[in-house]
């Protein structure tokens, strides 16, 4: 742990007027002035817009007006979320220059409840990829160890927080991209119940599976950001019509008599440092009174193969938009199709057009049922095998990533390799529920170590109790 | 439907005509599909839009329970059922699709298995009836035939992307133009009458593809060509003969027909190759992730099915039943068609003679919508005077006249102001004694059997007695003189 003030801290000080909000901004763009260009996290540092944010809470304190839940935290947006009048590039060209006209959904949440953006942060291009290596604006790289990458894709909304450049930072998760870099920069970070939080303004990768979520340096923080953003939106067919769980009343709550799932048949393929943390997890648990309980899940062998075929799908008809017609980058030619397609070449870089390619592929007359369709049954089934599961169990336990963070380029050239990140974290986004990981201590260089905390589909109060027992315990 | 008999169809013996039809409707709802721009004909460009319209990234459809709810209106009047339904991607590349796909239902409609009844009990099945997305306008500046391709450059006008359409699918149940005909008609009558959309064809809110083929009676259906820019019914009917004679015409002499679909020129009467079956896009069609099934429950449809007013072909048979006319006659239909069977009912409710008051308002009422200014009482009261024969139809006609202009009136002291008054028979009996006697030639040849010659003594009549004789009274004592 570090000593960077957390997001309840730093609402509870400047709603009590023990520090300014100005002071708190002032604060973390230091640390962005000493690091930022060695660590990268940000696509944009809205210095301005941040200043004059926290001037207009620290006058609300003046006024005595509530200055919300949030108030004066700086907070990170992913550049994947749609900030009204702000460069929202997803970090690829094709986007470049272009200005949403309206604030996503949970950017509307945060700045109600006082939060003070004070940048938006670099990803794999379009959200696809594990290290944030696919960023056409370059990598960013891990501030515990800037030889080694920070995940992927919301990799600057981790570094930023890892770094002290934020509090908190919204990302996404489509198969992994929050809970995989909070693994690997220490983090706490959450993947919500799918339709817990509102996509509106989320800049869509695959529809079925994206999901805005929280990273934090504490499960408490990441508690009050979830409760922040969570909720129905009448705006995004797919947000659950019903109030959003409470969490951070929960977190006193311990884990006597919880029954924590311990898969069986866990695929292969994790260090064994990850999994040996694993096992204390298990144990500290135990010892708290939970009872842990084997599931199996055999479908999991699957879900890898399942995912990249229904996320690239989604994804091809998603990116199609991208086409220079109506904003981000044109290369003019002499008729549509080659402006289609030249603007294509220029705008995307290599994994987008590999995962478009592999989508419409995978959707073509003919290899539909082959491809496609059947990654939508082996979808069921893996829904199937968490159902079981989650009959015998509360929550399940497994490693977030299979291994500690990685050096630059050491997966760049095998792109199944880089897949293999996310073996733990994509059956959750198949299945729409919750997961979170939790920092729980390090591998042998000492790198951190993430344990990740599975639930049911509006599962998060039990998934949080738990979260908050592994950080006593790490 | 397959009959081996024969239908006159404008096709060589032997030759059968087989069409289907696919008709696009734009839903009369307030805002679009899935955001709440206006949906509205005729405005500045891109005015009516939004991030959902534009397929800005990260905006997201929240579909319009009110299209939802005239898609079904349209799905009952067809007589289809209503059941649960998706939505899917349809997938190409056009610039007038901001999304680059269209938000389409493919294999879960909203309606199926409907049915359209025609003149002469032809039943045409209609086969779905679902809702989509419609397009943005593209208007194409130089190069040749308005087309993108070749044209120098292009304007897009967004204002129509995301209005409501159904698609209206019927089965090749249609064997004649003139049935195709009859089936857009029909469909725009219901469509109208149960407030689902305006449907013009010339404003483009109702749009019309038809799928046509040929076979010799008997054997398996041919190759269909789909018929595009049809843009009128007049144009449908031509445009399926023409193409329909196109099909026989390379049949006949040894060729074979490409599965393709084709232009509609309307200037040249002839179509011409659009693209072929090779060309087509392949759709990808896939289930929408940011919508969610649609399952109307089955009080929502009870409710919507209630609330339908009586349809077109109800109506006329009740019209008809009213007043004694064919059920399939033009003054049923067309009186229908304009609404003012509700008047004709009022009309008899106030005493009028039913078949007097049906003529009546088909012949003068075309301007009048379908609620006449003029008091049923008041056309009730000149079919009384009509039907008592205290005034003739062409009396009538005036005071009618007078009546109309002046948004009603009292037809006896109206026909007395002018010195109308219908002859007794005695009186008219005189006048066609006369007319007989000045006319030996005509009275010759009419006894010999010729009607026509009537006309002559007739007339001689209405001259004489200043328009007072009733032509009925004058054609029954001519009858009632020769014998017959």
């Amino acid at each position: 742990m570090n000593d960077f003030p957390t997001v309840a801290s730093i609402a509870a000080d400047v709603a009590a007027g023990r520090v300014s909000a100005r002071a708190i901004l002032e604060e973390h763009l230091t640390r962005i002035d000493s690091r930022e260009s060695e660590v990268h996290a940000f696509n944009l540092v809205m210095r301005d817009r941040a200043l004059q944010a926290a001037n207009e809470i620290d006058d609300r304190v003046k006024r005595g007006d509530n200055p919300g839940r949030l108030a004066g935290v700086p907070i990170a947006l992913k550049d994947n979320m749609c900030t009204r009048g702000i460069d929202t590039t997803c970090s690829s060209r094709i986007l470049e220059g272009w200005k949403p006209p309206y604030d996503a959904t949970a950017v509307k949440k945060l700045a109600a409840e006082g939060a003070v953006f004070i940048g938006k942060t670099n990803l794999d291009e379009f959200a696809m990829g594990s290290s944030t290596e696919n960023s056409a604006f370059g990598p960013t790289r891990n501030p515990l160890d800037t030889s080694r990458v920070p995940g992927g894709s919301s990799g600057g909304s981790a570094a930023a927080v890892a770094a002290g450049f934020a509090a908190g930072s919204l990302g996404s998760d489509t198969g992994g991209s929050i809970r995989q870099p909070a693994a690997l920069c220490g983090l706490v970070g959450v993947k919500p119940t799918y339709g817990l939080v509102s996509r509106y303004g989320l800049v869509a990768f695959a529809s079925s599976l994206d999901q805005i979520g929280p990273f934090t340096h504490t499960v408490e923080d990441a508690a009050i950001l979830t409760e922040v953003i969570a909720g129905h939106d009448p705006m995004d067919s797919t947000s659950i019509p019903q109030p959003a769980p409470a969490l951070v009343g929960v977190l006193g709550a311990g884990v006597k008599g919880l029954r924590i799932g311990r898969v069986a048949d866990l695929p292969k393929g994790a260090d064994p440092d990850v999994l040996a943390r694993l096992d204390v997890a298990f144990d500290e648990l135990a010892k708290a009174g939970a009872t842990i309980v084997d599931v199996t899940l055999p479908s999991l062998s699957f879900a890898l193969t399942a995912y990249y075929l229904i996320a690239p799908a989604e994804a091809s008809s998603n990116l199609a938009r991208y086409d220079g017609v109506r904003y981000g980058k044109r290369v003019a030619a002499g008729d549509i199709n080659t402006m289609y397609a030249d603007t294509r070449e220029a705008g995307f870089g290599d994994e987008v057009k590999r995962r478009i390619m592999l989508g419409t592929y995978a959707l073509s007359a003919g290899y539909y049922d082959a491809y496609y369709g059947k990654a939508l049954k082996v979808r069921r089934l893996i829904a199937d095998d968490f159902a079981r599961a989650y009959a015998a169990a509360d929550v399940i336990l497994t490693p977030t990533s299979p291994s500690v963070a990685f050096r630059f380029g050491s997966k760049t050239d095998d792109p199944l390799a880089m897949y293999l990140c996310d073996i733990f974290t994509i059956p959750t986004n198949l299945a729409g529920h919750p997961a979170m990981s939790v920092p729980f201590g390090t591998g042998q260089d000492g790198m951190p170590v993430g344990v990740q905390v599975l639930a049911p589909t509006l599962g998060e109060s039990t998934m949080f109790r738990v979260a908050a027992e592994l950080e006593r315990a790490a | 439907m397959s009959g081996t008999g024969k239908i006159e169809n404008g096709l060589p013996d032997g030759w059968e005509l087989i069409v289907g039809l696919e008709v696009h409707v734009e839903l009369a709802t307030k805002t679009k599909l899935f955001s709440a721009s206006p949906n509205r004909f005729g405005d500045e460009p891109n005015t009516n839009i939004d991030p959902v319209t534009l397929g800005l990234p990260g905006a997201l459809p929240v579909l319009n329970e009110h299209a939802v709810e005239l898609a079904m209106r349209i799905g009952l009047a067809l007589n289809c059922s209503v059941q649960p339904c998706t939505f899917h991607r349809k997938n190409y590349f056009y610039p007038d699709l901001p999304k680059a796909y269209q938000i389409s239902q493919y294999d879960q409609p909203l309606n199926v298995d409907g049915y359209l009844m025609l003149p002469g009990n032809v039943r045409v099945e209609v086969e779905r009836a679902h809702l989509e997305e419609d397009t943005g306008k593209s208007t194409h500046f130089g190069g040749a035939g308005g087309r993108i391709h070749g044209s120098e450059y292009s304007l897009i006008d967004f204002n129509r992307a995301g209005v409501p359409l159904v698609e209206i699918v019927s089965r090749p149940d249609i064997r004649t133009a003139e049935q195709a005909k009859q089936y857009v008609s029909e469909l725009r009558s219901i469509l109208v009458a149960i407030g689902a959309s305006d449907a013009k064809m010339e404003e483009g809110s109702m749009r019309c593809d038809a799928n046509v083929s040929v076979r010799r009676f008997g054997e398996p259906l041919g190759t269909r060509c789909e018929i595009k820019n049809v843009n009128s019914v007049r144009s449908l009917g031509r445009a399926i003969e023409y193409e329909a004679r196109r099909q026989v015409d390379i049949l006949d002499t040894g060729g074979s027909i490409r599965q393709e679909t084709r232009h509609w020129d309307d200037a040249e009467g002839r179509t011409h190759t659009l693209r072929t079956k090779e060309d087509a896009d392949d759709y990808r069609y896939f289930l929408e992730p940011d919508l969610v099934p649609l399952a109307p429950d089955a009080a929502w449809v009870e409710r919507v099915r209630t609330a339908l007013p009586p349809l077109p072909a109800a109506r006329r048979a009740a019209l008809a039943s009213l007043t004694g006319a064919d059920v399939e006659g033009e003054a049923v239909s067309v009186v229908v068609e304009r609404g003012q069977d509700t008047y004709v009912k009022a009309v008899v409710d106030a005493g009028g003679d039913a078949a007097r008051a049906l003529v009546w308002v088909q012949q003068s009422f075309a301007d009048e919508g379908d609620s006449p200014r003029l008091p049923a009482s008041d056309l009730a009261a000149l079919t009384q005077m009509e039907r008592a024969n205290k005034i003739t139809a062409t009396q009538a006609k005036t005071v009618l006249g007078d009546m109309l202009a002046a948004g009603g009136g009292d037809p006896a002291r109206i026909a007395a102001s002018k010195g109308f008054e219908a002859l007794d028979t005695t009186s008219i009996a005189v006048f066609v004694d006369e007319a007989i006697a000045a006319q030996p030639d005509a009275w010759a040849k009419y006894c010999a059997g010729e009607e026509k010659a009537a006309g002559a003594l007739v007339g001689a009549v209405m001259k004489a007695s200043k328009g007072k004789a009733d032509g009925k009274v004058v054609t029954a004592l001519l009858q009632e003189r020769r014998g017959s």
